[in-house]
């Protein structure tokens, strides 16, 4: 599949997930929330620009237990949890967040 | 293994020996992956690096001249997995000349004696 | 001659072959997992240091970079080339032998 975006389509693997990270912008994560029926927040943003962060620094996107926990770490209990993600996310916020902030499927998704 | 068999309750002390170079060939790659999933089935996991295994933990590599991906970073990543018992074989290290500075992570460096004790009480050991 | 070597020494005995087989005055590149071979403190380093004066030993300077050895201390006498230069060794000296 693929993303159209100002005329120009950015190829996604048939899940969604976009396969070249460096084509990722914030129009094109609207767009891919849009098709998750996500309304971007600054809520769901915050745990999106996480999300990339940690992508930069240690080249995976996490799976859902690790991220709650640096979730926790860096911004506390009241968002480190699941139950608050899954409000954000409900198809699953490893998932659906990471398709949003452009990174390939979490490892050791499960 | 079939998915119904899986039970969260067991946990297995699982010993990932890397024993390869990280770029030349894909089992560097694939044993990090299989240490991360064995990690989010919170299994008991360690991991060795012994021979050019070692090289993977090199630090400094800058991969953007070969078009492949640097995942050196990534084993930083695994303290935050609860993967925190790294296996350095002294032997190795010094027959390439590396001492534990030019490492990205901090790893426990153990003489062959002593990382034969520990292969010898897991559970499960997987060599690459 | 340039011979090409892409496997590391500490693992396979690729350099050993290649540096027993080949002619002397030839050209041998270090490549991908083979310039490991090229670090000057380890256990293989006597393999290459031996023999400067039968050969001339190059190695690919993207493979250095991404296995962290570009800051590492090399054996004295390697000289580093990158890709252009590789094609350079390779036009220069005309047959190529890759041991694998």
């Amino acid at each position: 599949m693929a993303y159209q975006l100002n005329g120009t389509s950015v190829e996604a693997d048939e899940e969604g997930y976009i396969t070249d990270i460096s084509l990722w912008s914030k129009e094109l994560a609207i767009l891919i929330a849009e098709d998750e029926k996500i309304e971007m927040s600054d809520d769901h943003w915050e745990v999106v620009n996480f999300l990339r962060d940690y992508y930069e620094e240690y080249q995976i996107a996490p799976a859902i237990r690790v991220l709650t926990k640096s979730i926790k770490k860096t911004m506390g209990p009241e968002k480190g949890n699941s139950q608050y993600l899954y409000e954000l996310f409900p198809y699953g916020p490893a998932k659906q967040a990471c398709k949003i902030a452009g990174l390939p499927k979490p490892t050791g998704c499960i | 293994m079939e998915e119904d068999d899986f039970d969260p309750e067991v946990v297995k002390r699982f010993l990932f020996v890397n024993r390869k170079a990280p770029y030349g060939t894909v089992y560097a790659l694939e044993s990090l992956e299989t240490v991360l999933i064995s990690a989010a089935f919170d299994q008991d996991v360690s991991v060795v690096f012994a021979d050019d295994g070692v090289f993977q933990l090199k630090k400094g590599q800058d991969t953007t001249g070969i078009n492949m991906k640097n995942f050196s970073p990534t084993f930083r990543a695994l303290e935050g997995y609860d993967v925190e018992k790294l296996y350095v074989e002294k032997e190795s290290l010094e027959a390439r000349g590396l001492t534990e500075d030019d490492l990205v992570v901090d790893v426990e460096v153990l003489n062959s004696e002593e990382l034969s004790k520990i292969m010898a009480a897991q559970d499960v050991v997987i060599t690459n | 001659m340039l011979h090409t070597v892409n496997k590391s020494p500490l693992e396979r005995n690729t350099l050993e072959s290649c540096l027993r087989l080949a002619a002397k005055g030839s050209a041998i590149l270090l490549i991908e997992d083979g310039v490991y071979g090229a670090l000057a403190g380890g256990q293989a380093a006597e393999k290459i240091s031996g023999r400067m004066g039968d050969f001339t030993f190059y190695a690919l300077g993207p493979d250095l970079a991404a296995r962290g050895l570009s800051e590492a201390p090399l054996i004295d006498g390697i000289k580093i080339v990158d890709y252009g230069g590789f094609v350079d060794l390779a036009a220069e000296r005309e047959a190529q032998q890759a041991w694998l």
